[in-house]
């Protein structure tokens, strides 16, 4: 076994979901969880003389998702028809984007684990509308529903750049938060929002030559653990293969496995990728688009400064560790309210230990991002400052901040209501610990002596300051006073 | 002069001045229908309680000073290629023989918001495929003029309705000549929209980037009435021209006014390949507007003999593609007891469809297979390109272009079933104007040594269909042929 | 090009266009198609090179909608028509196969 090596060679096909308010071609209202065929007209259904009519948003949200992902946008683009015949696809045959994608050749950057970046390379981004659902679960027949039909997708290729299966799951993950960022999609791979179909083989290098495995594309994968897990699974399974049939790769041997999450396997769906015939031909029912220059400046300027780039800009701005720094910019609304905290004057590691520490707990449990909680930005950086002047203590604004999203009050009238303020008055302090050097001949012994009990005892005088003060001491001046009394 | 013979504006002037109620209009549509329809069997379906309620509704309206629409009585057929939420919408096919649409076509809204009456849905090809309407499965039509005739087609039977006067006016759908061979074999008036010009909304596609609805009339002033009514953009139809790039016009206003300095283009070459007493037609017609004061001018268009080739590559390449929803799964036939899903699909389509459609199917869908695509779908493409230019340089030298219509008069029925080829030869004149998005009308200019009709076909550029209109009432205005009758409406 | 097409690539086409053609359906079409390619076949008089392919006559491009609501037909009106419905479902037979391709 010592003498074979192997690399992984994974390319993704992407299906985001455009969060647009209706379908590509027709009026209807997106749909999930509604009763079958609730959101379907004569449009999508693609019913005798109806005809589809463009959605302007739809074409937008893909002219700047093509821009984040560094494509180029196609000046000129088209609609084509795909054919095939599958009972959830009304008109039998698809309305896509064949030779002209509205985006084309781009690269998305991802974090790989030691730190460094990676770019994966983007073929293609077309717009094309989704099928509806065959349902089989109801007996001895199948079950036709039609709401998803016609739903805005953006399909997008990429090359196969990534070469281990944890490359995949960053991957995803960058997509899924470049696309919220940009809020063209929800994102949701539960809800089927993004569709990760991932095609995996192997180059293996053995003394007697190099060989690459049949490559296998993975369906039915719906969170980022098992597209990460089936990846994983895919490696081992091919190498045994290979180890065990010698089956390479050649035309027509590219077969479709479906991923079963209880076993955490897959599982052959099509043994030989059929000799697919989709007779692509231009729509005559829909025109061309035309991408003009200041069509294309309008939108450039909704693009904002993607995830991955804030990400690294928050290292070495703010001095932020890259733990904390992906915390902050996992959703867009997260970083935007922290950089409107550090606009309002908040010190960054004290506004990004507020809001990782107590913001984000308190908007997840109430099922929202911190936008959606009653605070204001510069309330938080208002806290961040009495933190900074010793007004407060760090533990005490977390209790400030958990109370301020409560009433949505201010922190300073928080602040004496909750009787949290420091005492940092060196007068009134140093009564108290003269009193406390008076009670604890042993400690100041210890600390006296340099004794090995010495840094224990400084912390515990302290300690006992603090509780004198119920808590309202500042710690650093009495630190202070402290240092000068036992020297 | 009976009701049959008044036309749809002598019509609707009497209905709005009360000479006439629109209920006795539609009664006596009714009356000729009963009279004529065992024979000539234009329709599929008549809607004669509705029309009834709809004629009524629109006299009450006109007798209380209420403002009506601008058709307002007035009885209209439609071809059965357009879907309507009253009576069903078949195609002329067993596959929507019991399909009843939820929704109504652009066309028919247009109709029915001017106060027309529909009175019925005629007969046609099956899925506006054939040039004869013999390819309908519901329902057989006969030319008025001959009965052992066929009306042209894929609109025969509104052709057959409007020249048997059992209506004055009716709609078709012209794909690669549908309207203006029928208006030819019939004698009467058949127009062509320029492509963008009506809303194919709610139009059943066969050729999606060659299908136009258009009017039929028995003079050029009620086509005009009509395309007034139906003309315009829809937002429902993404290649119905805005009005801010054609804007549209009353079809009606300066309609009698000759065009000045009138330059006619005629192609002789290409015109040669007409029976004889179709070129005598033409040329007699060439006289006439020479007399009115016309130039003709001779063109050259090199690339129309390509025309047939290209047409039936790309509008059978749609057409197969525009026909793969019909598959029994969620609309129209589905066969009685399929073993497994896809026989749902293929034994409802091959037992639903007839030959013809399925010869086009076939052909359209090998004109798009991989490794076929380019030798046929794209290099009829580049063909279409040509033709559009033959057309492009013709109008720099001329106002409109004169040319038969089909090389022949009606023809016998069954004579062509057999032959498809020889069937599609026949539209060698029509099919350049659809590859070419340009208006076409036909307008009745002679009869043959068997008192057949024969149409004079007329050109412009696009969107030009005023001054086209007005070109054809030159000819009209100095001819009688539109007031000639088949013998069975004597 | 010019041969002719056969019974075999007319049995294809057949399959493709999800026609379940009789034998003497597949011997007529392969005739007239024959017949009708021989005569497509004459485009190849003329010389294409570097003539665009012209899908589209009309003079127009970018035509959007607005992304707005409207409403849907309703699961009735939609499954009218339906040869075969199962409570708001469209019905089938068994499809064991997935040979979806979105
Ligand atoms: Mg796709
Ligand atoms: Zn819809």
């Amino acid at each position: 076994m010592s003498d074979i090596s192997y690399e992984v060679i994974v390319g993704l096909e992407i299906h985001v979901q455009l969060c647009t308010k209706t379908k590509m071609f027709c009026s209807c209202e997106l749909s999930f969880g509604q009763e079958a065929n609730a959101r379907v007209c004569p449009v999508c259904l693609g019913m005798p003389g109806s005809l589809p009519v463009m959605n302007g948003q739809a074409v937008e949200y893909a002219m700047l998702a093509a821009m984040a992902l560094n494509c180029t946008v196609a000046p000129f683009t088209k609609w084509d028809r795909k054919s095939y015949y599958y009972p959830d696809l009304p008109k039998n045959y698809q309305i896509s984007q064949y030779d002209l994608p509205i985006g084309s050749h781009g690269y998305i950057e991802i974090l790989l684990d030691d730190g460094q970046t990676k770019r994966i390379r983007i073929l293609r981004a077309h717009l094309e509308e989704d099928a509806g659902k065959n349902l089989h679960t109801a007996g001895n027949f199948s079950q036709v529903d039609l709401n998803r039909a016609g739903t805005p997708l953006l399909e997008i290729v990429t090359e196969p750049d990534m070469n281990s299966p944890s490359q995949v799951r960053a991957l995803a993950v960058e997509l899924q938060r470049i696309m919220r960022y940009l809020g063209v999609s929800e994102g949701d791979m539960q809800k089927g929002h993004m569709r990760f179909e991932p095609n995996i083989n192997l180059a293996i290098t053995r003394p007697d030559g190099q060989f690459r495995t049949p490559i296998v594309e993975v369906k039915n994968l719906n969170s980022f653990r098992a597209l990460e897990r089936s990846v994983a699974y895919e490696v081992q399974r091919q190498l045994d293969d290979f180890l065990e049939t010698g089956v390479t790769l050649q035309m027509g041997n590219k077969s479709t496995r479906g991923w079963n999450d209880q076993d955490e396997v897959t599982v052959l769906q099509r043994e030989k990728e059929e000799a697919h015939d989709y007779r692509y031909f231009p729509d005559p029912d829909l025109v061309p688009v035309t991408t003009t220059p200041p069509w294309l400046d309008e939108i450039r300027s909704r693009l904002c400064e993607l995830p991955l780039a804030r990400q690294t800009r928050y290292v070495t701005q703010y001095g932020l560790s890259d733990y904390d720094a992906g915390v902050l910019t996992a959703e867009r609304p997260t970083a935007d309210f922290f950089e409107r905290a550090l606009a309002a004057g908040g010190e960054p590691k004290r506004v990004c230990n507020l809001l990782t520490q107590v913001g984000l707990k308190l908007a997840k449990d109430r099922g929202g991002d911190l936008s959606s909680l009653d605070l204001e930005p510069v309330a938080v950086a208002d806290l961040a400052k009495m933190v900074d002047a010793g007004t407060v203590s760090a533990t005490a604004a977390n209790t400030i901040l958990e109370s301020m999203v409560a009433t949505g009050k201010a922190p300073a009238a928080l602040a004496q209501e909750l009787n949290l303020i420091q005492t940092s008055d060196a007068g009134e302090l140093e009564g108290i610990v003269d009193q406390v050097l008076a009670e604890n001949v042993q400690a100041v012994q210890d600390v006296v002596t340099e004794s090995k009990k010495s840094k224990k005892a400084r912390g515990f005088l302290l300690g006992q300051v603090i509780q004198k003060t119920k808590g309202q001491a500042n710690p650093k001046v009495v630190s202070e006073i402290l240092e000068r009394k036992l020297k | 002069m009976t009701l049959p013979d008044l036309t749809a504006i002598e019509l609707r002037e009497a209905i709005a001045t009360r000479r006439i109620s629109s209920a006795e209009a539609v009664a006596e549509t009714f009356a000729q229908i009963d009279r004529l329809e065992p024979t000539v069997g234009a329709f599929l379906s008549l809607f004669r309680d509705e029309a009834a309620a709809r004629a009524g509704d629109v006299d009450r309206r006109i007798a209380a000073g209420e403002p009506v629409g601008a058709l307002a009585g007035v009885p209209v057929a439609v071809k059965d290629v357009l879907c309507t939420t009253f009576g069903a919408t078949t195609c002329g096919s067993r596959m929507l023989e019991r399909f009843h649409s939820p929704y109504d076509a652009t066309a028919i809204r247009r109709l029915l918001n001017a106060d027309a009456v529909i009175v019925g849905k005629t007969n046609m090809d099956e899925f506006a495929m054939g040039s004869s309407t013999e390819n309908s499965a519901l329902g057989r039509t006969v030319n008025p003029w001959a009965p052992d005739r066929v009306p042209g087609g894929s609109s025969g039977g509104s052709a057959a309705a409007v020249a048997a006067r059992l209506c004055p006016v009716a709609l078709g759908s012209d794909t690669g000549g549908s309207i203006r061979q029928p208006a030819s074999f019939c004698g009467v008036v058949g127009l062509k929209p320029t492509y963008g010009r009506v809303s194919r909304y709610g139009l059943i596609a066969y050729g999606s980037s060659l299908d136009q609805i258009g009017p039929f009339g028995r003079t050029v002033a009620d086509v005009a009435l009509l395309l007034s009514v139906i003309a315009g953009h829809d937002p429902a139809d993404s290649t119905s021209v805005d009005e801010n790039v054609a804007p549209i016009a009353d079809y009606l206003d300066g309609l009698d006014e000759p065009v000045e300095g009138l330059r006619i283009g005629v192609a002789p070459a290409f015109n040669a390949g007409a029976e004889p007493s179709v070129r005598a037609a033409l040329e007699a017609a060439l006289d006439v507007y020479r007399s009115a004061g016309a130039q003709i001018v001779e063109i050259d268009m090199p690339h129309l003999d390509y025309a047939i080739a290209a047409y039936y590559v790309i509008a059978t390449a749609e057409a197969s593609s525009n026909l793969s929803r019909y598959d029994g799964v969620h609309y129209g036939y589905r066969t009685p007891d399929p073993a497994d899903y896809v026989e749902v699909y293929t034994k409802s389509r091959e037992e639903a469809f007839g030959q013809e459609v399925k010869r086009r199917i076939m052909l359209g869908t090998y004109a798009l297979s991989s490794g076929y695509y380019d030798a046929y779908y794209l290099k009829a493409l580049k063909v279409r390109n040509l033709i559009r230019g033959d057309f492009v340089r013709a109008f720099e030298k001329c106002d409109a272009i004169v040319m038969p219509v089909a090389p022949t008069t009606a023809f016998k029925i069954g004579e062509k079933v057999d032959d498809p080829l020889k069937m599609y030869l026949g539209d060698i004149y029509t099919i350049s104007a659809n590859l070419a998005g340009i208006p076409g009308i036909s307008v009745p200019c002679g009869l043959d040594e068997n008192s057949l009709p024969i149409g004079l076909q007329v050109l412009t550029p696009a969107f030009s269909e005023a001054k086209l209109l007005r070109i054809a009432r030159m000819y009209e205005a100095a001819t009688d042929w539109h007031t000639k009758k088949p013998a069975m409406v004597q | 090009m010019s041969q002719r097409i056969d019974a075999e690539q007319v049995r294809k086409v057949a399959k493709l266009a999800r026609l379940q053609l009789t034998d003497s359906e597949i011997d007529e079409f392969t005739g007239q198609l024959g017949a009708i390619l021989g005569y497509v076949e004459k485009m190849n008089e003329l010389d294409t090179d570097g003539v665009e392919p012209l899908a589209h006559c009309l003079p127009i491009g970018n035509v959007f909608r607005e992304d707005e609501i409207k409403p849907s037909l309703g699961t009735d009106r939609i499954l009218a028509n339906a040869p075969e419905r199962d409570g708001s479902f469209f019905k089938v037979p068994k499809i064991l196969d997935d040979n979806s391709a979105a």
